[in-house]
Formats: C-alpha cells, sequence, structure tokens
C-alpha cells in the first residue's frame, strides 16, 4: 500500500532525535543530492566548454570545492557500502548500531587524509 | 498498535516495479565498488604510486577520464585515455546516473505525494537520464 498523506508536520520531523542513524541518513541523502547536481552540471560544462563551461570546471578544480565533493562522495560511498551489505543480509541487522561506529573512523580516516592531500597542493606546497 | 509480524516473505511481498528499483539500487553500487577497484588497480598498474597523491587517484577512481590526470604528474596520458578507461568511464556514468535519477525520485517521493505529482517526477527523472547518458557518453569518447 502507498502511502500518499504525512502524519507528522515537518518541524517535528526536524525535532526528531534519530541520533546516529538519522545523521548518517540525512549526510547520506545530503551528499546525494550535492552529487547529483555536480556531476549534472560537471557533465553539461564540459559538454558546452566555451568560456561559461571552462569556468565551471575551474570552479570544480579548486580546492576549497574539491573539499565538499569528496566529502559528499566519500561519505555517500562509505555509508553507502553499509546499507548495502545491511539490506542484502538483513539477518546481520542486529549489528548495525556497530557498523555505523565502525563507519566513522574509516570514513575520517580517508577523508581527513584526502582534505590534507587537498589542502597541501591547494596552497602550493 | 500493530501485533502482527513487520517482516513478510518474499512471496508475500511481491515483486514490483519499485521493489526492482530499491534492488537496482543495492545492485548498482555494488557494482560501482567494483568499477572504482578497477579504476583504483588500473592507476596503480600504469604509475600512480609515484605520479599521483592520494587526492588525485581518488579523482581519478570516481571517474577514470583523462582529463581527470591532466593536473598530476603523469607524463605520458596515453595509457589513461585508451578504450578501456573510456568503456569503465562509460559503464560508471551509466550505472552512477541511473542510481543517482532513481535516487533523486526516492527524495521527491518524500515531498510530492500526489499520484499525478509523482508521475511527472518519473517521467521527468527518465528524460533526465536519458539526456545526462547520451551528453555523458559523448563527453567520454571525444574528450
Amino acid at each position: 500500500m502507498r502511502v500518499t498523506t504525512r502524519n507528522v508536520s515537518p518541524t517535528t520531523a526536524l525535532r526528531y532525535k534519530g541520533q546516529g542513524p538519522m545523521l548518517t541518513f540525512i549526510l547520506h541523502r545530503i551528499g546525494g543530492l550535492g552529487m547529483a547536481v555536480f556531476v549534472s552540471v560537471h557533465i553539461l560544462s564540459s559538454f558546452v566548454g566555451g568560456t561559461t563551461g571552462i569556468y565551471l570546471n575551474s570552479l570544480y578544480e579548486s580546492w576549497v570545492f574539491q573539499i565538499v565533493i569528496f566529502f559528499f562522495v566519500m561519505f555517500h560511498i562509505i555509508n553507502g557500502l553499509r546499507i548495502t551489505i545491511f539490506d542484502l543480509w538483513p539477518s546481520l541487522l542486529v549489528h548495525e548500531q556497530e557498523a555505523i561506529w565502525l563507519e566513522w573512523p574509516v570514513f575520517l580516516a580517508l577523508y581527513g587524509f584526502a582534505v590534507l592531500v587537498i589542502v597541501r597542493t591547494g596552497l602550493g606546497s | 498498535m500493530d501485533t502482527k509480524p513487520r517482516t513478510l516473505r518474499p512471496s508475500e511481498r511481491g515483486l514490483n516495479f519499485e521493489m526492482l528499483l530499491w534492488l537496482f539500487t543495492r545492485l548498482s553500487a555494488l557494482a560501482m565498488y567494483g568499477l572504482i577497484l578497477v579504476g583504483l588497480v588500473g592507476a596503480l598498474i600504469m604509475g600512480a604510486r609515484t605520479q599521483m597523491n592520494f587526492a588525485d587517484v581518488m579523482r581519478w577512481t570516481f571517474m577514470p577520464t583523462a582529463t581527470h590526470v591532466q593536473s598530476t604528474n603523469v607524463q605520458d596520458l596515453g595509457p589513461w585515455s585508451t578504450a578501456f578507461w573510456k568503456a569503465v568511464g562509460s559503464a560508471l556514468l551509466v550505472v552512477a546516473s541511473a542510481h543517482g535519477a532513481r535516487g533523486l525520485v526516492a527524495i521527491a517521493d518524500d515531498y510530492i505525494v500526489s499520484g499525478r505529482g509523482r508521475l511527472v517526477v518519473r517521467i521527468t527523472s527518465v528524460v533526465a537520464l536519458i539526456a545526462m547518458c547520451v551528453i555523458g557518453l559523448y563527453v567520454v569518447w571525444t574528450a
């Protein structure tokens, strides 16, 4: 059966304290949306070329933008692996909380290292 | 309160189109992990260890096109722009676009609840997906 009405208001939804899993859910969504916008504009700007296309792509190459898009992509990839594993093997779900705890150090280590490299290159080491 | 068990057997659950799209999102994720791994191993074979930094390797693995290694210390772009890498890039592009289009529909469904609105979202997503794939493939093979 398809749910066609909401029984909670957006303000209630915003105050919902879903904690860890809720945070990963919202970051996954923000990252996915961000990537959809970025990839679409990037493909179009590469296709159109010219002053506008080159300007947009050079913006994308800037180290500040790289930090943002790397956050979106790497969080989505690492969190997505957890989602995929638990969705395809639901019997593992009892360990979901541990998996979310594990996810953060893995993400922070990889992302932190990427940011370090991007900033050092960006500032012209 | 509903006291019935909340998990249904697959036979009771049914396998409709939306369910298949749900499954596609998971399976396409697995496919992308495979493609990213191919890009990573390929980059290391082609000398990324000494010629590229970690962030550049990541950028290449997310989308293996030669333009993504132009700003690195790689001297010869030849091995990085072969038909093999264009094929890997094309596969990644199509799978990722479909995964993304499905994701956008899933997000829109949380806010657009009328049957008509959802139909519009679905048609728009398919049109946008086909357009992005065609333009993206053109860019990958001509860049």
